[in-house]
């Protein structure tokens, strides 16, 4: 019960009960996402991609925010489960009629929903509709806000420890506009929960928060120096608005001084990978000759994240019953 | 008490599985995780030449709403074409049938089978579905309340224990 005061999104059991955010998930929890998600790898690789884990149950894409990319690969983490999902297109609902959010998912649970998959813009809205839950349905942060996206950096420690095996040893760098990025926000503090030793975050210094250096991560403003011997380069994406706000000068500046090319990926260990969330912007944020080269796995990042959305849904309906054992 | 010889038990279930697979070559799948140390024993004595299958069937479970997901999901691996295979089954304890239903649905997941057969070290009884096999190591009766535990030490020897389940 002490546990639940301390995490809401854990089960007195300690399990995961809801996915809302990286911070509150002690080690071994995330370790055991990452060995699930081994085993979903596995099931990827047959011709029938399938198992019938979450029959019957009713997952409900929330979406109040744009995203083909994560949406589509929660559909596919969900439907390999065999699960029944909606997708709900709520600039079409009746969110964009007046209800409220928290009546949207009462309605919702009324047709039955087990998960809610939810991406809002206003960060703590799936902590909003956690709390207000009855304790058989789940949520998971799908992103909200500038807050946290938390399967995102599930799938980025799954990446890593593919390709690095051990994090402790690790360099990381995580480039770009980390002041409003929740991509950053919880790769920072997964990777710190992994016991990742040399933590960067490099960017201009109007997007960089302050207080990382009392996290323990350390902050550059110059790239080369940023990423030099980094194992592990995190290349986040900028958003257009970024310029319109004023907080840079241009797309071409900004690509002379942190686009990642091929020249500047000579400062970093020769056997480095390239990751990114997506959707890239080429020639912003990142040249093309690195984004298709030989230490990208950006394309696997992707594939990775079904099998760790799969994981974290058939954890959080896994603790379902745990609750009234 | 039960006397359980894993190891003479093993060689009765080693001398069962060889009368019966004359003129086979099967392959062999075990189940996570007493199943497969046995699966790999039977490869080894029985001179089967390909690497044997691994089954966990976590992800097939009927009591996924009752228990949830097992804590140690470890990744199945079948290194063979499952399509017209011929394939033996191994676990160590047959008792509800549910584990064996879970392993077959698994199984099918990655094609069509010509056949399977199932081995298993102890038979406990106490099926709840239609399963049945004659390659068995040796039938037991143990009360409902107690788990047959199968361990393998530092020297690959088997050993089997009775365990009375906890909070019962």
């Amino acid at each position: 019960m002490q546990l639940r005061s301390v995490s809401p999104q854990l089960n007195s059991e300690g399990e995961l009960h809801h996915l809302l955010s990286i911070e509150g998930l002690p080690r071994p929890l995330i370790e055991r996402i990452l060995t699930t998600a081994d085993g979903f790898i596995a099931v990827g690789t047959r011709e029938v991609k399938s198992v019938p884990l979450l029959r019957g149950r009713s997952v409900f894409n929330l979406f109040f925010e744009n995203s083909t990319r994560t949406r589509t690969t929660f559909e596919i983490a969900a439907k390999r489960l065999s699960a029944d999902v909606y997708n709900l297109n709520i600039a079409a609902s009746s969110t964009a009629k007046g209800e409220s959010l928290l009546d949207t998912i009462d309605n919702l649970t009324a047709m039955q929903a087990d998960i809610f998959v939810v991406r809002h813009s206003q960060g703590g809205a799936p902590y909003l509709i956690a709390r207000h839950l009855a304790p058989h349905v789940h949520v998971v942060n799908a992103g909200d806000g500038r807050h946290a996206h938390p399967t995102q950096a599930l799938l980025d420690l799954y990446t890593i420890r593919h390709y690095k095996g051990a994090f402790e040893p690790l360099s990381v760098a995580i480039v770009g506009d980390i002041l409003n990025s929740r991509v950053a926000r919880s790769d920072i503090h997964a990777l710190l929960t992994m016991g990742v030793s040399d933590l960067r975050a490099v960017g201009p210094l109007t997007l960089l928060p302050t207080g990382l250096e009392e996290l323990g991560v350390r902050v550059h403003t110059r790239l080369e120096e940023g990423i030099r011997n980094a194992d592990v380069i995190v290349m986040l994406r900028l958003q257009n608005e970024r310029m319109r706000g004023a907080l840079l000068p241009s797309a071409q500046e900004y690509f002379r001084n942190y686009g990642l090319t091929t020249q500047a990926l000579g400062h970093a260990k020769p056997d480095c990978i390239v990751m990114h969330p997506g959707p890239m912007n080429r020639g912003v944020e990142i040249d093309s000759t690195v984004a298709d080269g030989p230490h990208s796995v950006i394309l696997p990042q992707v594939s990775f994240g079904i099998a760790v959305r799969m994981a974290v849904l058939s954890m959080v309906a896994s603790s379902q019953r745990a609750e009234f054992r | 008490m039960l006397d359980l010889d894993a190891e003479a038990i093993y060689f009765e279930l080693v001398r069962r599985v060889r009368e019966r697979i004359v003129g086979r070559s099967p392959r062999l799948v075990g189940v996570h995780t007493g199943g497969v140390w046995l699966a790999e024993r039977l490869r080894a004595d029985l001179h089967i030449e390909p690497e044997v299958g691994i089954l966990d069937v976590s992800f097939y479970r009927d009591d996924f709403s009752q228990s949830g997901l097992s804590r140690g999901v470890r990744p199945s691996r079948i290194p063979f074409d499952v399509e017209g295979a011929d394939i033996l089954l191994v676990d160590d304890v047959l008792n509800t049938g549910r584990t064996v239903r879970a392993a077959m649905n698994e199984l099918f997941d990655y094609g069509r089978p010509e056949r399977i057969d199932l081995a298993v070290l102890i038979d406990r009884g106490g099926r709840e579905l239609p399963v049945s096999t004659t390659l068995v190591g040796r039938t037991i009766e143990v009360p409902a309340d107690v788990s047959v535990v199968l361990s393998r030490d530092d020297d690959r020897r088997l050993h089997l224990r009775l365990e009375e389940d906890a909070g019962s």
